[in-house]
């Protein structure tokens, strides 16, 4: 108990001191998870919605892939990233190994079905005759499907914040793929796992905060846009 | 070299595939922790270590790292896994050099023409731990062969690290010399994870295990967990670093790999070595062993 | 189908059109025409594919086979749609609106056209005004009553200046006092823009009371396209005569015809219709139930109506106000009479009674 007690007051010294290391690896969390979730939306979103609003043979087998992706092992993911990126495996001429661009490609995977799944909810989840409104208001395609998204922009919110928060929480990927490399790829997960391996608890609990922190402010964020569409 | 293959996984990969590697390839150049501090930087400056979780979990790495870096532009990735998983990754050509504690495997490594130019490094002594109880009674024993063989017999709960490390290893190498295969006992159990993790499990679950010297100092604060047996020489732990066969793979950074190895048993390093963790612990948590014969360690 | 209409003023015009659903043919339409300035009401039960029709009119959805002009322009494949769909408006059952304020969704499709904003302002204000919701401007869409979110909507289809206004069952969802009243108001805007419009409904008051053409779509098969007092008077088949209101929908024979008026035998009684319609020739003999009069026996002496049927009361059921009664007349007779004539008769199951009408009430169709 005491333990926890001397790592939040050590943790709370650690952040308000501004130790360096910590905000480096707090710097380098939001810049690898939030290129990977920038990324899983730029794939998710359209396939999400491309998903929901059209019909094609083999769409069923697509969308329960895509579900079962929102489910994959980071682990997994992990390992097979691990290999493609190997020098001697299919990527190894890019160098990306032990980088973080390797870790924003794992979290990107991990990220992407979530992002994509959750995006397909949201989009089936307007009235279908919506689109048809839209369209007969003279809407081109692509100014239909922003209307469409305005509409979901909440549950779409939600997706976005959920593909951040699977990446910037995951570490069996990122401690594979990464290395754990100070400086270059110690994230907030893998250097709380290194830090408890250390001993070294009242940084394990600060690093954990400050996880804890980042996921309150993300969702105290989507808490105050639903409050705003309260209404009056 | 880079920008070439974008270009050509350009023709292969969508538009889009293009334009996720492209953000990639800017995220790592573009990033200050991608640069080396050196103003002469070597060709291929990129140095990936395979070293084992003691060393990381010591320090010693984010003490010597930053000097080698200054002095030869290099940087060095340090990939922290088991001794084990460190070799494999060195048979495969996947890291450029090893920095292990695993000698029997190493020789084999070695004979396999896997790796070239083992140079002793450092050392030092694995302990044995268990709790203040020592419930099968072997403090004082005469070796850690015999001590072992009274947690058997009382069937005393031991924390195996089980993770193919070189702390891992030599303790199935004791196990053997006695003729006792400790596996599937409900009393020996295997974590599976790094030492530092182990001691943790050890110390919250009473039981014995196998640390190296230098993690137990470190985290010797936090732990009940008391030396039972040390300075036994059959607990030595031995550190060399192998520069992994240049020949296992062109991508290999092979004179990055030589400039590390050098610095590892150059005397300042030696030094440096020699100096880590006095402040802290009041004695080193390694002693450095360059230029020694291996035989000769411990006497 | 209807009288013949000179192709310039047709706005909109339709081929063969036919569109398929799983296989299923769920409209057949060989053609149709809707003259500019005029409204085409169509009328047609659950299911005979109104909805259907007004998309495929709408360029909302692509008909099977068959071909469409709108304004003289024949629209193949390579026509811009949205350009066309921008010359158009639809108002659907649901309001449709989206997650924005009412003047937001009442501006959005002049949004979507690039209109400048203060062009933009004088409309959505001038049709806020027009349909009362000028007031709620600002508020949420999704805090409006059912009334308020339709007024929107029509708002927001008027506020686009259409060439033609399409009409999806837009007062089905409204309850009745709501729906009357808009149902009149959105009367008086479309004469006073003299906006071309399609409303399906299977309202036949909504019908009767905005078309100056109305159509049955049964089926998918567009069975009648006229004014409503010949739709209504003389419908052109037993189906339409029964969607319309007609509810004694007889078969039977012309067995006489002099001075204008039929007799026709039906099952083992005689009915006299005027019609033009000679011996031999069998027939549908169609008969409204507010055309029927019931009289007691003894009192049947007094009516002048040519048809005087005896029978027995089948079944009485309230209808409102009225009552509807069903009588055996050799073949059943449907009769709506108000509540105090039905209690004057004392009318129970079983009981004799003399149905009758006028030769004039009688519609005899083909068959």
């Amino acid at each position: 108990m005491d333990l926890i007690v001397e790592g939040i007051s050590r943790a709370l010294v650690l952040l308000f001191t501004g130790d360096a290391e910590l905000w480096r690896v707090i710097g380098l969390s939001l810049l690898v998870s939030g290129t990977a979730t920038l990324l899983s939306l730029l794939v998710g979103i359209p396939t999400g919605t491309f998903l929901a609003l059209t019909d094609f043979p083999g769409r069923r087998i697509v969308v329960s892939l895509v579900n079962t992706g929102m489910g994959l092992p980071p682990i997994v993911v992990g390992l097979f990233v691990t290999i493609l990126l190997w020098r001697s495996g299919p990527l190894g001429g890019l160098r990306l190994l032990y980088t973080p661009a390797a870790m924003v490609i794992a979290q990107c995977v991990i990220a992407t079905p979530i992002v994509t799944g959750l995006t397909l909810a949201a989009m089936q989840a307007l009235n279908p005759k919506l689109r048809l409104q839209i369209l007969a208001l003279g809407a081109t395609r692509l100014q239909m499907l922003w209307l469409l998204m305005r509409e979901a922009r909440l549950p779409l919110l939600a997706a976005v914040m959920a593909g951040f928060g699977g990446a910037v929480s995951e570490v069996g990927a990122s401690i594979m793929v990464g290395g754990n490399i100070p400086g270059q790829t110690r994230v907030l997960t893998t250097a709380t796992v290194m830090e408890t391996s250390r001993g070294n608890f009242a940084m394990a609990i600060a690093l954990s905060l400050v996880l804890l922190w980042l996921m309150l402010c993300v969702n105290a964020f989507l808490t105050v846009i639903q409050q705003r569409r309260r209404p009056l | 070299m880079k920008r070439e293959v974008l270009i050509n996984c350009g023709h292969w990969f969508s538009p889009l595939a293009f334009a996720l590697l492209a953000i990639f390839t800017s995220a790592c150049s573009a990033s200050p922790w991608m640069s080396a501090s050196a103003s002469s930087r070597p060709s291929d400056p990129e140095v990936l270590l395979a070293t084992t979780t003691s060393i990381q979990d010591s320090g010693l790495l984010d003490v010597l790292l930053p000097v080698f870096e200054e002095r030869t532009g290099y940087v060095v990735k340090p990939i922290a896994v088991g001794s084990g998983q460190a070799l494999v990754l060195g048979e495969r050509g996947e890291v450029d050099v090893l920095l292990v504690h695993s000698p029997d495997a190493e020789v084999a490594f070695i004979a396999a023409g896997h790796g070239v130019d083992r140079r002793l490094v450092m050392h030092n002594a694995f302990v044995l731990l268990g709790p203040p109880a020592d419930p099968a009674g072997i403090k004082g024993a005469r070796s850690a062969v015999e001590a072992f063989e009274r947690i058997a017999q009382a069937g005393a709960l031991f924390i195996s690290r089980g993770d193919g490390s070189g702390t891992d290893v030599l303790e199935k190498k004791l196990w053997t010399r006695l003729g006792y295969v400790p596996l599937g006992q409900s009393w020996y159990q295997e974590t599976g994870q790094g030492m530092g993790a182990t001691l943790n499990v050890a110390d919250e679950k009473r039981g014995y295990t196998l640390a190296d010297h230098g993690t137990y100092l470190a985290r010797k604060k936090g732990l009940t967990l008391e030396i039972m047996v040390e300075e036994d020489r059959a607990l030595l732990n031995v550190y060399h670093v192998i520069r992994v066969n240049p020949d296992k793979s062109p991508r290999i950074n092979a004179a990055g790999a030589r400039a590390f190895a050098d610095f590892m048993v150059a005397p300042d390093t030696q030094a440096l070595i020699g100096e880590f963790g006095v402040n802290q612990f009041g004695e080193p948590l390694f002693i450095p062993d360059a230029g020694k014969r291996e035989e000769a360690l411990g006497e | 189908m209807g009288e013949a209409r000179d192709s310039d003023k047709a706005i909109l015009r339709a081929e063969g059109l036919i569109v398929q659903r799983a296989g299923r043919t769920v409209l057949d339409i060989p053609a149709l025409e809707v003259a500019r300035g005029e409204v085409v009401a169509i009328i047609g039960p659950n299911g005979a594919g109104k909805s259907t029709l007004l998309l495929t009119l709408a360029l909302l959805l692509s008909p099977t086979e068959g071909r469409l002009w709108f304004d003289g322009l024949w629209i193949d494949r390579q026509v811009d749609r949205v350009a066309l769909r921008r010359r158009m408006a639809v108002v659907f059952q649901e309001p449709l609106l989206l997650d924005l304020s009412v003047y937001e969704n009442v501006a959005v499709g002049l949004q979507l056209r690039g209109v400048s904003a203060a062009e933009r302002a004088r409309r959505t204000w001038y049709w806020l005004e027009r349909l009362g919701i000028a007031e709620l401007a600002r508020r949420p869409a999704r805090d409006l009553s059912g009334g308020e979110a339709q007024r929107t909507s029509l708002a927001r289809a008027f506020a686009l200046a259409p060439e033609i206004l399409f009409l999806d069952e837009p007062f089905a969802g409204l309850d009745a006092p709501t729906r009357a009243e808009v149902i009149e108001h959105v009367g008086a805007l479309i004469r006073d823009t003299g906006i071309t419009t399609v409303l399906v409904t299977h309202d036949r008051d909504e019908a009767l009371a905005l078309g100056d053409r109305i159509g049955v779509l049964i089926g998918g098969h567009l069975l009648q396209l006229d004014r409503p007092e010949v739709v209504f008077g003389t419908p052109a088949s037993p189906e339409v005569a029964a969607f319309v209101g007609i509810e004694t929908v007889v078969p039977g024979h012309v067995i006489a015809y002099r001075d204008g008026v039929a007799r026709v035998q039906v099952a083992q009684r005689v009915v006299e219709a005027v019609a033009e319609m000679y011996p031999g020739r069998a027939v549908w003999v169609c008969l409204r139930p507010e055309d029927v009069t019931l009289l007691s026996e003894d009192a049947a002496g007094e009516s002048s109506a040519r048809n005087r049927l005896a029978g027995r009361v089948v079944r009485v059921r309230p209808a409102g106000t009225q009552v509807r009664v069903t009588v055996d007349c050799g073949f059943p007779v449907v009769a709506l009479i108000t509540q105090p004539s039905a209690q004057r008769l004392g009318l129970t199951p079983g009981q004799r009674v003399v149905a009758s009408f006028k030769a004039s009430a009688v519609h005899l169709i083909g068959r």
